[in-house]
């Protein structure tokens, strides 16, 4: 393989896992950007999201519904059973915590991390879960470079998921009342906004874009384990810092950089480092420009 | 009343039928069944406690100790107080008499965990930063004197100050560029600087052997005499916890334990008041690593034995809870939380493959119920009485 071509190679893999982290990324931003938690348990709802769709998945091929089928009601379902997990974090372990300083609600979220990830562990085992279709080897050339049919699935729903969402927020009432809850919360409810909605709405959506996420992952690797949830999310705060927390755009573009990154120092560098350079352009970010790439500057509020 | 008896019935209802249709994939009919009862269960004492009038419900029941705990703080004299430290130290030097040698090795482990909680605390509890790598700092601390010992032969006192300092000066280069940062931002960077640490152990076959860790390292002796028995380790780590606890109590009172609480409290005002805020927080991030660098030591001659599985993120978040679960910014409180986390395996271990989930569950529930702790600071207790307003 020439230079070139595997140059172009680890772009495209890089572009697929870095529409993933977008995709949970956006989880993160949109969360901070309302109540400024930066919610640890967001990995772990992608990996619960991982595991339900390769469930429902395994389930309706049993009943015997058709691949394609099967494929797009897993996706429906476990978008809402997942986004449900998000709802009722947002309920139990964040909303009564929303005026106690940043300390309490940021342990809170490691404590539901930890009870999301033994919670799989407990019920499913530690053995890795086998997703139940063989869809990573089809595929065919671009070029000279081989693409998935599984990583063209995961950059079309992603991209699209991202217009649906750009879309939402900016042209429905409730993206309004999210931008507005955003801004000032005292202010929404004091024109009406119901910003308890409004902020399991954010987890709602967030959870649901972070299961797609696993699903499309489990897809693409074929397996899913307990421990995912932990480092991807990681990646997809680094990512959303990238971009600059709070912005959605940010979100997206980070995850494509992050992951594009990656797969060539992975590709260059070695395997077994891949993480530290996430980290390190995480580290670098926030060191020289905190704001992340494409937010502005926020003052602190006093 | 019996409309909203039914209102009530309703709405129990309908959160126990979400909480099976959510975990019916996962759990299967028969536990999410079962998850469902529980949910109903929880809600029906959730609701019966709210019918006890005000003041009586099941969470001001622990008001009433802190306000015995307030009281007492008041009224009984400085002489009476200063005895206590006295009479638990003397409680844990004949406590060892009582054990087996199990338990004697988890005393032991608690007692480095006071030292590692304590340091935590200065830069959590004391200064207000949220550091969530802490193992990275105790695994250099431990690395040292493993590398030190095997290689080189180094004494176990002078590997001592050498791991702290090297611990300080990683926490020195970290903080410089980060502690500018705000606080939640500074949370990540270290989680990230703790995995990099990690990661790197496991990695750097040449010099740590990776994943199978270093062996051989040899134990402490102090003048010809070998810190060789169980005991001997009991009662050198808790020489240790007894200088840490008590140069902890020292630094909470000085200058500089005042300013990193206004700093805390509120940055802008401290910085207003003529408080360095960057100096003091780069002093308490060093000094916090110093602290878990000699931990890593004393873990390290004890254990005779390191590898990077001692030092992942689970471990910083135990050090955290330990912590938070006494009372951030009470060294009594640390102590206490540091004993009871450590012995809470123990406590477990007939359930023991149900401990973390328990843990996770209890961290969430500690943020709802009690955030200021089991023993919290006298000035966490005024503080946490009335509603705070939030601040960036």
């Amino acid at each position: 393989m020439s230079g070139l071509t595997e140059f172009l190679q680890q772009l495209v893999n890089g572009l697929t896992v870095g529409s993933v982290y977008a995709l949970i990324a956006l989880g993160y931003t949109m969360v901070y950007g309302i109540i400024e938690l930066i919610n640890f348990a967001h990995g772990e709802i992608y990996m619960i999201g991982a595991y339900i769709g390769t469930i429902v998945t395994a389930a309706l091929l049993v009943s015997g519904f058709p691949l394609g089928l099967a494929l797009v009601l897993a996706f429906v379902a476990t978008a809402l059973l997942t986004g449900m997990h998000g709802v009722s974090m947002e309920r139990i372990a964040y909303r009564s915590l929303r005026r106690s300083g940043r300390l309490t609600p940021l342990i809170s979220a490691l404590g539901m991390s930890i009870f999301f990830q033994q919670y799989v562990l407990l019920s499913q085992g530690a053995k890795d879960k086998i997703f139940p279709a063989e869809l990573s080897s089809g595929g065919f050339m671009l070029g000279p470079v081989r693409l998935a049919y599984v990583q063209l699935a995961i950059l079309v729903v992603a991209a699209s998921l991202m217009l649906v969402l750009t879309l939402f927020v900016q042209k429905t009432r409730m993206g309004r009342a999210m931008r507005c809850t955003a801004q000032d919360q005292v202010m929404a409810s004091l024109v009406g906004v119901s910003v308890n909605r409004v902020i399991a709405m954010t987890f709602f959506i967030g959870s649901c874009l972070a299961a797609v996420a696993g699903l499309l992952v489990a897809m693409y690797y074929g397996k899913v384990n307990y421990l995912v949830g932990y480092v991807a999310g990681l990646k997809a705060f680094t990512a959303a810092v990238l971009g600059g927390i709070g912005n959605i755009p940010g979100a997206m573009f980070g995850g494509i950089l992050l992951g594009v990154t990656e797969s060539l120092a992975a590709g260059y560098i070695g395997g077994e480092y891949k993480d530290v350079v996430a980290f390190i352009v995480l580290v670098v970010v926030l060191i020289f420009k905190p704001e992340g790439l494409l937010g502005a500057r926020v003052p602190d509020k006093v | 009343m019996a409309a909203l008896m039914k209102h009530r019935a309703v709405r129990i209802g309908s959160i126990a039928l979400l909480f099976f249709v959510m975990g019916w994939p996962l759990l299967g009919t028969v536990r999410a069944s079962v998850l469902a009862v529980v949910v109903v269960a929880l809600q029906a004492l959730a609701w019966a406690s709210s019918l006890a009038p005000a003041g009586k419900r099941p969470k001001d029941w622990l008001g009433g100790a802190d306000a015995a705990l307030a009281r007492w703080r008041e009224r009984s004299p400085a002489r009476v107080r200063g005895v206590l430290p006295w009479f638990v130290l003397a409680l844990a030097c004949v406590a060892p008499l009582g054990m087996n040698a199990y338990t004697l090795n988890v005393a032991t482990d608690a007692g480095i965990y006071v030292c590692l909680a304590l340091g935590l605390n200065i830069v959590v509890g004391m200064a207000g930063l949220l550091v969530l790598g802490y193992a990275a700092f105790y695994a250099v601390g431990a690395y040292t004197y493993a590398i030190l010992s095997t290689q080189a032969h180094v004494s176990f006192w002078v590997a001592l100050p050498v791991g702290g300092a090297l611990a300080a000066l990683f926490g020195l280069l970290l903080g410089l560029p980060v502690l500018r940062l705000r606080g939640d931002y500074l949370a990540i960077v270290t989680l990230g600087f703790g995995e990099i640490t990690r990661i790197t152990l496991n990695n750097w076959d040449s010099f740590t052997h990776g994943p199978n860790g270093i062996m051989g390292i040899a134990p402490p002796s102090l003048f010809g005499f070998t810190f060789s028995q169980p005991l001997h380790y009991f009662y050198l780590v808790l020489a240790f916890a007894a200088f840490v606890a008590f140069l902890s109590h020292r630094l909470e009172r000085s200058r500089i334990g005042r300013a990193w609480v206004a700093m805390r409290e509120d940055e802008t005002a401290a910085e207003a008041m003529g408080v360095p805020t960057v100096r003091l927080k780069l002093l308490a991030f060093t000094l916090a690593a110093f602290w878990g660098g000699l931990a890593g030591v004393l873990f390290a001659s004890k254990q005779l034995f390191v590898s990077p599985e001692s030092f992942n993120f689970l471990e910083s978040v135990m050090i955290l809870c330990m912590v938070v679960l006494g009372g951030m910014g009470s060294v009594p409180g640390v102590i206490l939380g540091a004993v009871l986390l450590a012995f809470l395996p123990e406590v477990l271990r007939g359930v023991a493959e149900y401990r973390l989930i328990v843990f996770g569950a209890a961290m969430v529930a500690l943020m709802q119920y009690r955030p200021q702790g089991l023993w919290p600071s006298a000035r966490h207790l005024m503080e946490f009485g009335e509603e705070k307003e939030r601040t960036g």
